[in-house]
């Protein structure tokens, strides 16, 4: 268990800055989830923590110590790796137990701790397999597992569920949580995924170019996006994004307004814009009308199920809450 | 299996078809062997008196006893221990090198590690005969000539066999270093407990066509042994062809010949399983 701290972290490969400059401060047994879209640099940020990957510049503490120059197993760090990276010649229970035969500990002491760690990922059945005759769902257990036996102070995990399907990326995203709630471990997690983000996060980071754009709780960012790409990255479907002058809105430096699809209502009096209904998804429960405004801009609006929805085709007017607009000025901050 | 049935028409004639010709192709390339064993089973005078024999004589366990035991110049007994020490020495010690150095150009940053792989690789393109004149001068300077470790360390290094290691490591994925290195191997640790588990087949395959090359080398020794007692088997059945006017012990070279022909034999068809498997899949 141990706090993580990023000071102005660094990196460039040959003459491209990768990250210009990340703070974050972890806090014991905090799970913190990096989210981004690809090419962002969240994973050469958790690969600098791991010591994987060389700083350029910046400092790495983990439990107050510094650990730029320290290798991987020095810094008490556990990973788990995307294509879970499991030894394709050694058994399950050999996969687990690699790195505590590296520190040379006691044989007995070994399998007690790979059983526990067994147990509490329900893998004991499968203890004697190889990594191949295992599922998806298995062979990322056992990625976990191999994580959990060594009893690090902090886990980093990047992008593990990306290989698994739908269905079990939900399940195992359940896990993983309570896991970590459980071992009370400080985590760092990397996804592309932000409803990995929402659902995981004590506090996430969204990253956009080599920066974090934004930190803080799930629901605080999504309800008070800092940036544009923040508050179209975080949310399904997206944020709308509308020119602020179309709503003549009078702020002086509001270039853009964006507003929330659950946001936006359908009225028939004094609509704040209107729009040509393009065609209507039903979900299920709900459903969702895409418009276009009078610029050519698309706009998403979500409605429950229960509500009567505009035909295709039909020219409605729109309206929402002025405390739910969100004003950016030009570069796409906050206003 | 129905459907295979169906889809095999031509069942009857053409199946016959193919197998009478791969049989008398089989028996095309397997006549000349049949040939040596026969003349290695009876007498010399039943060689040289026309029509030759088809069918093995009598003499087998005196031809193959006079071979092994006494030979021409040297027993073949003998001969074949050099062999076998050579080939053996060649197959590990390429395989050990090749591994290690196909570890380092793949895994490891070090100035000049793209020319050093292109240096080996170069390699490939000079066969032992080009290079065999100042390879014979470095061994002779060395007091190497007629020892094992002159005839083995010249064809030790290996550029194929690095090659084959190195496209086989680079399909190893980068996440599994990776992991070992968070587990807190060092690199040899890596090396030994997962590089090298992970490349038992393609050794296998390797171990296979390296002791043939071994086995086989014929040049080599033959410059560098003048000491019967060193000959290997594959070049002295050459030196007991007779000079001269001599008459040839054909009985004793031709058993000496198929003697020569079952160290490999043995090698192949114990190792096909593993071999098939290094040359068809990767294993990963």
């Amino acid at each position: 268990m141990a706090t993580v701290s990023l000071r102005d972290i660094k990196k460039s490969f040959g003459k491209t800055d990768v990250i210009h400059g990340v703070d974050i401060d972890i806090k014991d047994g905090e799970f913190i989830v990096i989210v981004g879209p690809s090419g962002c640099g969240k994973s050469t940020l958790l690969r600098m923590v791991a010591g994987l990957e060389t700083v350029t510049s910046g400092e790495v503490h983990i439990g107050g110590a510094l650990v730029n120059d320290m290798e991987p197993m020095d810094r008490d760090i556990a990973m788990v790796f995307q294509n879970y990276a499991l030894y394709p010649h050694m058994s399950v229970f050999d996969n687990m137990a690699y790195g505590l035969k590296i520190a040379g500990r006691p044989k007995v002491e070994i399998a007690e701790r790979v059983e526990a760690a067994a147990k509490l990922l329900q893998l004991e059945p499968y203890l004697k397999r190889r990594p191949r005759e295992l599922s998806g769902g298995q062979r990322q257990r056992v990625a976990m597992g191999r994580a959990i036996v060594r009893k690090p102070s902090v886990f980093l995990f990047d992008e593990p569920l990306s290989n698994l399907d739908a269905k079990l990326r939900v399940q195992m995203r359940l896990e993983i949580k309570q896991l970590q709630r459980r071992l009370g471990v400080t985590s760092l997690y990397v996804t592309h995924d932000q409803v990995e983000a929402m659902t995981l996060a004590d506090r996430m980071v969204v990253m956009n170019g080599g920066v974090a754009d934004q930190i803080g709780a799930p629901l605080e960012v999504y309800a008070n996006p800092a940036t544009e790409f923040v508050a179209g990255f975080i949310g399904s479907p997206p944020t709308n994004f509308m020119k602020a002058e179309l709503a003549s809105i009078s702020s002086p430096n509001a270039v853009t307004l964006g507003v929330r699809p659950e946001h936006l209502t359908v009225v028939d009096t004094n609509p704040r814009m209107t729009g040509r209904v393009l065609y209507t998804e039903a979900l299920g429960a709900e459903t969702l009308i895409h418009l276009k405004l009078s610029d050519e801009t698309l706009v998403t609006l979500r409605q429950n199920a229960s509500e009567t929805h505009p035909t295709e085709g039909d020219d409605v007017g729109i309206t929402w809450a002025d405390a739910d607009q969100m004003l950016f000025d030009e570069a796409g901050k906050r206003v | 299996m129905a459907e295979r049935l169906g889809m095999v028409e031509k069942r009857g004639v053409g199946l016959w078809l193919t197998h009478v010709g791969l049989i008398i192709g089989l028996l095309f390339i397997f006549f000349p062997i049949w040939l040596a064993f026969v003349a290695s089973t009876v007498s010399q005078a039943d060689i040289i008196k026309p029509p030759m024999p088809l069918w093995p004589g009598d003499q087998l366990y005196e031809n193959y006893s006079r071979a092994l035991l006494s030979g021409i110049n040297a027993p073949v007994a003998w001969m074949m221990v050099n062999s076998l020490i050579m080939a053996l020495g060649i197959a590990f010690g390429k395989i050990l090198i090749s591994l290690l150095s196909a570890f380092a150009i793949v895994y490891f940053k070090f100035p000049g590690r793209k020319m050093f792989f292109w240096l080996i690789f170069l390699t490939l393109m000079l066969p032992v005969e080009v290079r065999i004149v100042p390879t014979y001068q470095v061994v002779a300077n060395f007091g190497m000539l007629n020892s094992y470790s002159g005839l083995i360390f010249p064809l030790i290094a290996s550029a194929t066999a690095t090659f084959l290691f190195r496209q086989f490591f680079m399909t190893v994925p980068d996440e599994l270093a990776e992991a070992a290195r968070v587990d807190g191997a060092r690199p040899m640790r890596f090396f030994w407990d997962i590089l090298l588990p992970m490349s038992r087949t393609n050794i296998a395959a390797l171990f296979v066509i390296l002791f043939i090359y071994g086995w086989n080398q014929y040049l080599w020794p033959l410059l560098i042994t003048t000491d019967p007692s060193m000959n290997t088997i594959v070049m002295g059945i050459k030196q007991m062809f007779p000079s001269g006017d001599d008459l040839a012990d054909w009985p004793v070279i031709m058993a000496t010949s198929i003697l020569a022909m079952i160290p490999p034999v043995i090698v192949v068809i114990s190792m096909q399983r593993l071999f098939i498997r290094g040359l068809v899949d990767s294993e990963k």
